[in-house]
Parts: structure tokens; C-alpha cells; sequence
């Protein structure tokens, strides 16, 4: 235990403000972004990721966003295992064949007001697999899209700058 | 070298013909009449071969009268067989090996549902990958179906097998989970907490990259290869490169493949740091979790910074590489390497000292060394079950044929052993990119790669952070992409978790039993 405990005092804090590049479009943001959080999502915003039919390169990202660097916990940001408690869908892949039907589901399992976010270069366009057979071509084929978030993959700085340019327009709108 | 000739000749005599350079070469293909086929088999485990891959291909583009090919690709120490039988295109059937080697379970279930080729005498012809709502007779890897259309959906019900009995109550998880991984579905059986039976159906991310690969370009194949399984993405492209390059004679320059291997290597290191984490996290160690997803960050940064890429997906290209390092570039990669050693074994030190961590991963999810020997399971599972296999060391490409490298070894086959054979695989791949950076030739580090203007093919096997990764690429009459075969180690470990767990396992910890294994949907499906 006493390791443990030396281990962390060791390590110290991590977590880094938001960098410079970003840090215009946060104070812009400001107290907008936090009055929307407020307001529509009583604080916080709840994301179920859904996976359909990512190369998992996506998924490793998202995890990232959860580390001691980027820590989105702090912003507001909250993972959950239910689509039933989401506010947003972080949907990742080309959407196969295989999950069209989960994806709709978990869809139609998310309690209204609802976003989605296609992440990827597949989720907005299918990417390097197309359309196909077995692809889809983007989650925008399957389910309405409010933002996308190219790259591949997108690091966790693009996706943390997406959702909160997301939650800006969402508290303009 | 010549265990699997002997053994192939002593049992088929002249039935069976060599196509490869000279029969001592690492790789070794030969074509066997049909009705042999099975018989092949049989020998191969009278000589403790075990199967590495199975798989057809349709060559009904390749020339007149031309069918199918069905391979069966062996494996025993420092040698691979090849085995291949041609199937007319009017009696699409092959006899099945499955009763000899259990993984040809589910390649042959593939091969029935992708190629519509039946492997006679399978004990279980339910659809694998193929969804049941398909239409009858998509078979996707034919050459007269069009992948461009969008596939209908048709009335269907997959076969479960059911566990019955007093008691006995079904849960079905998935395919979308509760955290954050890809998608698949468990079906266990349990009485109480303990679970008796555990069935996978994966095929959920299946997008068609077998035959997606077919309408690429050879060179726009690598970038595909790169997004087989993202957090393989090196190992997958280097494994379809290092194909290409067999198949082109192409000799990649020295100091590329001393690139190439440094980037594998940062590649298990980053994956075994998350693992380690992932596992402790599954029992509630969550300290651990922060600590080493903070190593690996750091890791990925200086990937970042260095290779343009926080993975180095699409860094390695036919013919070589597209970045290269200097001094300082070494440098600060001496310098990232020495705090994470430091700071990884201080963590060590913690996960050593833990009760109550190795109270919930010792003796959970045991694969036992026969078992796994059965199940024919590759590397980080393998090595964790005492089987001794890692093809950098068995078929070593350079610089892993001058830089040796210590393969650990461990017999419990438990979480534990999983675990710790991560922990002792990062010690090593920290060894061997320091020793790598010493070593590394001057040169050019990318080269020209002549495309194939006629029929050929290329094998490569490369060992990923996960095990063994295989491609086997053939060039059509004209040179043109015929067949991609891509065998990701997932392939083979996903029986391994599904027989692990239902002896002496409970329903809550299947998540660290999972995860253990640490299994890739994407690069099971393709």
C-alpha cells in the first residue's frame, strides 16, 4: 500500500490544460459551453461509444481521451455502458453489414434529446473500405449524423476540440 | 528442417509435388491430390506439426480449367508447409481436417460460408462470419460475385448450442458491450456464477477486406493491411509487405529492416502497457490502469513526434519505409526508453506485491499447455501456456537473425502468466530497440518493389505483439491482386478464451478472463 500511495505522490499531476491551439476556441467557448452543459445535459455529457466495424484503431483513441493527459472527465465528458443513460453516440467504423441492425438499435435505445458523432475516416465515409458488400460507407447511411470527426484515427485532441465545438453549437442553436 | 518433408513423403510417396526453390527453404509449398489431403493431415500430427492457417482461393481467373485451391499451412520449429489440393470448379468439396486439428474448426466454416467450398466430414457447418440473414450463395471470395452491391437481407436463425438441465440459464452479452471494445457476442451457459459453457459468434465487424483487397492496387494494399486490426497496424502492413517482397524477389534494404523492427517493437510495448493495465483494471486495480496508460501515452507521443503517427499506421511500405532516424532521433528515443524502464519497474515492483491481484488472476482462465497445444493458439497465449513459439526467433527475418531475442516462457496458462509473460515481453522489446539502435546499418531505407506480371505468390509470417501474423498473397495471370489471405492471431486464440473459461470460471470474471486474451474482433472478422 505504501508503494502504491509513494507511486502516486511520485507521479504527481499529468493531466495538462488545454493546449495552446486549442485554448482561442476555448475561451470563446467560455461560459457558454458551460451554461449548454448546464442546461441541456444537467451538467454533464454522457457518450456511449458504439463500435461498428472499426479496425479498434478508433476505440484505442477514445480510451486515451480517458487517460491522466487528456482526462475528459474533467470537461464534463463521461463514458457510460448504457445507450439508455446517453446523450451522445461516439460511433466509430463504416457500420458493416453484420451491425447494421445493433447500431439502430443502440440508436433507438437512446432517449431523445440525442447526438451522434461519426468518428473516423470510415465513420464519415466508409475510408479504406468503402462501399461494399459488407460496408456500409459511413455511419450517416444508417442513422442521422450531427458531427463528424475525420482522421484516421482522429488523435484524442481532435476529438475533445470536436465535442466541444459540438456542445458550442449546440448551446447556439 | 526436414521433419514435415520426411513425414510427407513417407506418407504420400509420389503423390505429392514441391513448387518451391529447394526443399530447405523456411517455407515450404507443395500440392497434394485431394483425395491426400486429409492424409496429410494425419501425418503431420503424427510429427507434432500444428495448423497455422487454412484457407481457399479461388483460380477460376488463372487459366483454363482452373478451379479452386484449398492450402492448409503447417507449421513445426523453424518450418512452414504449404499444402495445397485444387478443387474442380463443379464439385466444390474438400475433405476436412478438423478432426485431426481443431483449428480448422472454424477456417473450414469460413471457407464453406466465404468460398462455398464444403469441407466433408465437419462436425459443424453453422455459418461462421457469414450472418445467417445472408442470402443463400453469397459467397463474397467467389470471383463471380460483386462486392459492390449491397447484400439483401434474407429470414434466419443462428444454431446455438444449448446447455439444459435444472438450473441452467443462458446470458447472452453483446455485440454492443458495456465498455469501450468491439463488438461481438458471448453466449454463456452457468449454473449459479459458474460458468459451463461459453460460445463466441464474431463476424460482426466483418467489412470485406479479403476481398477489398482485391480491387486495390498491390502498393494500396499495404495501407489496407495497416486497418486489418488498428492497434496491430505495424505487424499487419510489415506481414503483407514482407509477402509482397517474397512474391516480387524484392531485398529490402538493411537499414529499413532494422526500422521496420524497432517500430514492432514500440508496437507490443504500447499494447503490453495497456494490457497490464486493462487487466488490473478488470479486478478493480485501477491505480495500475492510470500508471501504465500514462507510460504508453508517453510512448505514442514520442511515436508522434518522431514517425508522424501515434500508431506508425502506413510507416511501412513495399519496399521498405518512409521515415528513417538520425542521431538525435536515437537519442530521444534513449531517453523515452530509460524513463519508462524506470518508471515500468517501480510499477513491477507494485504488481508483485499484490494479493489481491494475484488472488484473481492466478489459477482464473487456465489454457493448459495440452490444450493449448490442441487448440493451436500463437503468441502471447502460447508463450503463457509453455509452448515455445515466436517467429522471431523461429522464422527470423533480420535484424531479428543477428539480435536474438529471449523468448519468455511460462506453463500456468492462467491470467497470471498472461500477464506477467507482458510484463517480461515489454523488459525484452526495451532490450532489443536499444540493442537495434546500436546495431543499425547505414543505407537507403525503401527501395523498388517490381510488381508481378504473372501468376506467383508470397508468404510472410511476422510475429505481432499479439503472435503470429500470416499473409499469403496471389498475383494473377496478368499480375494482377487474385487473393489476399490475411491470418491475424486472433484466429486462433479466440477457441482459447471460449474453452478457458468454462472450467471453474464465474460470470463476473469473464471481463479479466477476456481481456487476458485481449483478442482482435476486427482482425478475427476482416
Amino acid at each position: 500500500m505504501i508503494r502504491i500511495m509513494r507511486q502516486i505522490l511520485r507521479t504527481g499531476i499529468f493531466t495538462e490544460p488545454v493546449p495552446e491551439e486549442l485554448t482561442p476556441e476555448v475561451i470563446e467557448i467560455g461560459e457558454q459551453l458551460k451554461q449548454t452543459i448546464w442546461k441541456h445535459f444537467h451538467r454533464s455529457l454522457t457518450i456511449r461509444q458504439v463500435d461498428a466495424g472499426s479496425c479498434n484503431g478508433c476505440e484505442l483513441e477514445i480510451h486515451a481521451l480517458t487517460n491522466v493527459f487528456y482526462n475528459c472527465e474533467r470537461f464534463g465528458i463521461h463514458f457510460t455502458a448504457s445507450p439508455r443513460f446517453a446523450d451522445m453516440l461516439l460511433v466509430t467504423g463504416p457500420v458493416t453489414h453484420n451491425m447494421e441492425i445493433a447500431l439502430r438499435r443502440t440508436y433507438n435505445s437512446t432517449p431523445a434529446p440525442k447526438l451522434v458523432v461519426a468518428m473516423g475516416d470510415c465513420g464519415c465515409n466508409g475510408g479504406i473500405f468503402g462501399e461494399s458488400y459488407a460496408s456500409l460507407g459511413g455511419i450517416d447511411k444508417v442513422i442521422p449524423v450531427d458531427l463528424v470527426i475525420p482522421g484516421c484515427p482522429p488523435t484524442p485532441l481532435n476529438v475533445l476540440s470536436g465535442l466541444l465545438k459540438l456542445m458550442d453549437k449546440m448551446g447556439k442553436g | 528442417m526436414k521433419e514435415m518433408f520426411n513425414a510427407i513423403i513417407s506418407a504420400l510417396g509420389k503423390d505429392v509435388r514441391f513448387y518451391g526453390p529447394n526443399i530447405n527453404t523456411p517455407m515450404l509449398p507443395c500440392i497434394v491430390p485431394k483425395d491426400k489431403f486429409y492424409d496429410v493431415a494425419r501425418a503431420m500430427k503424427k510429427v507434432d506439426a500444428m495448423l497455422a492457417a487454412e484457407w481457399a482461393s479461388d483460380e477460376t481467373l488463372l487459366g483454363k480449367g482452373k478451379g479452386f485451391g484449398v492450402y492448409a499451412c503447417y507449421r513445426l520449429n523453424d518450418q512452414y508447409l504449404v499444402v495445397k489440393t485444387e478443387i474442380a470448379s463443379d464439385d466444390p468439396t474438400f475433405p476436412s481436417i478438423t478432426k485431426r486439428f481443431v483449428p480448422a474448426y472454424r477456417f473450414e466454416r469460413q471457407i464453406d460460408s466465404l468460398m462455398g467450398i464444403t469441407p466433408v466430414g465437419h462436425p459443424d457447418l453453422r455459418p461462421w462470419i457469414k450472418f445467417e440473414d445472408w442470402p443463400q450463395g453469397a459467397y463474397p471470395l467467389r470471383k463471380t460475385f460483386d462486392p459492390t452491391k449491397p447484400l439483401p437481407r434474407v429470414k434466419g436463425e443462428y444454431a446455438w448450442v444449448t446447455a439444459e438441465g435444472e438450473g441452467v440459464y443462458e446470458i447472452a452479452v453483446g455485440p454492443v458491450h458495456a465498455g469501450i471494445i468491439e463488438p461481438g457476442h458471448f453466449r454463456f451457459s452457468a449454473v449459479g456464477e459458474q460458468v459451463i459453457h461459453l460460445e463466441a459468434r464474431l463476424g460482426y465487424v466483418h467489412k470485406g477486406i479479403e476481398k477489398r483487397f482485391e480491387s486495390l492496387s498491390w502498393i494500396d494494399g499495404a495501407r489496407l493491411a495497416g486497418r486489418v486490426s488498428g492497434d496491430t497496424t505495424v505487424a499487419h502492413s510489415m506481414a503483407y509487405c514482407m509477402a509482397l517482397e517474397h512474391m516480387t524477389r524484392c531485398s529490402v534494404p538493411l537499414r529499413a529492416q532494422w526500422l521496420r523492427a524497432i517500430l514492432l517493437e514500440r508496437e507490443r510495448i504500447a499494447n503490453h502497457l495497456g494490457d497490464i493495465g486493462g487487466i488490473c483494471n478488470d479486478v478493480a486495480f485501477t491505480f495500475m490502469l492510470y500508471q501504465t496508460m500514462r507510460l504508453k501515452e508517453i510512448v505514442l507521443r514520442t511515436s508522434h513526434g518522431l514517425f508522424g503517427h501515434r500508431f506508425m499506421m502506413d510507416r511501412i511500405i513495399p519496399g521498405g519505409v518512409n521515415i528513417n532516424i538520425d542521431e538525435q532521433c536515437i537519442e530521444d528515443i534513449e531517453e523515452e526508453l530509460d524513463y519508462v524502464s524506470d518508471e515500468f519497474e517501480r510499477l513491477v515492483g507494485v504488481l508483485d506485491n499484490n494479493d489481491s491481484l494475484e488472488d484473481r488472476t492466478r489459477d482464473t482462465a487456465i489454457l493448459k499447455p495440452e490444450m493449448a497445444a490442441d487448440l493451436g493458439v500463437c503468441g502471447i497465449v502460447a508463450r503463457a501456456s509453455g509452448l515455445d513459439l515466436d517467429c522471431r526467433k523461429y522464422y527470423p527475418c533480420p535484424p531479428y537473425d543477428r539480435i536474438k531475442v529471449n523468448v519468455p516462457l511460462l506453463t500456468a496458462g492462467d491470467v497470471h502468466a498472461r500477464l506477467w509473460i507482458r510484463v517480461r515481453e515489454i523488459r525484452e522489446s526495451i532490450r532489443l530497440i536499444r540493442e537495434m539502435m546500436k546495431t543499425i546499418p547505414p543505407g537507403p531505407v525503401v527501395t523498388e518493389v517490381k510488381l508481378p506480371e504473372h501468376t506467383a505468390f508470397g508468404f510472410a509470417a511476422v510475429e505481432g505483439w499479439r503472435g503470429e501474423i500470416i499473409y499469403w498473397l496471389q498475383a494473377g495471370a496478368n499480375g494482377e491482386v487474385n487473393r489476399c489471405m490475411v491470418r491475424d492471431p486472433s484466429s486462433m486464440c479466440w477457441l482459447g478464451l471460449e474453452q478457458s473459461v468454462p472450467f471453474g470460471n464465474i460470470v463476473p470474471d469473464f471481463p479479466i478472463c477476456n481481456k487476458s486474451f485481449n483478442q482482435s474482433y476486427s482482425g478475427n472478422d476482416l
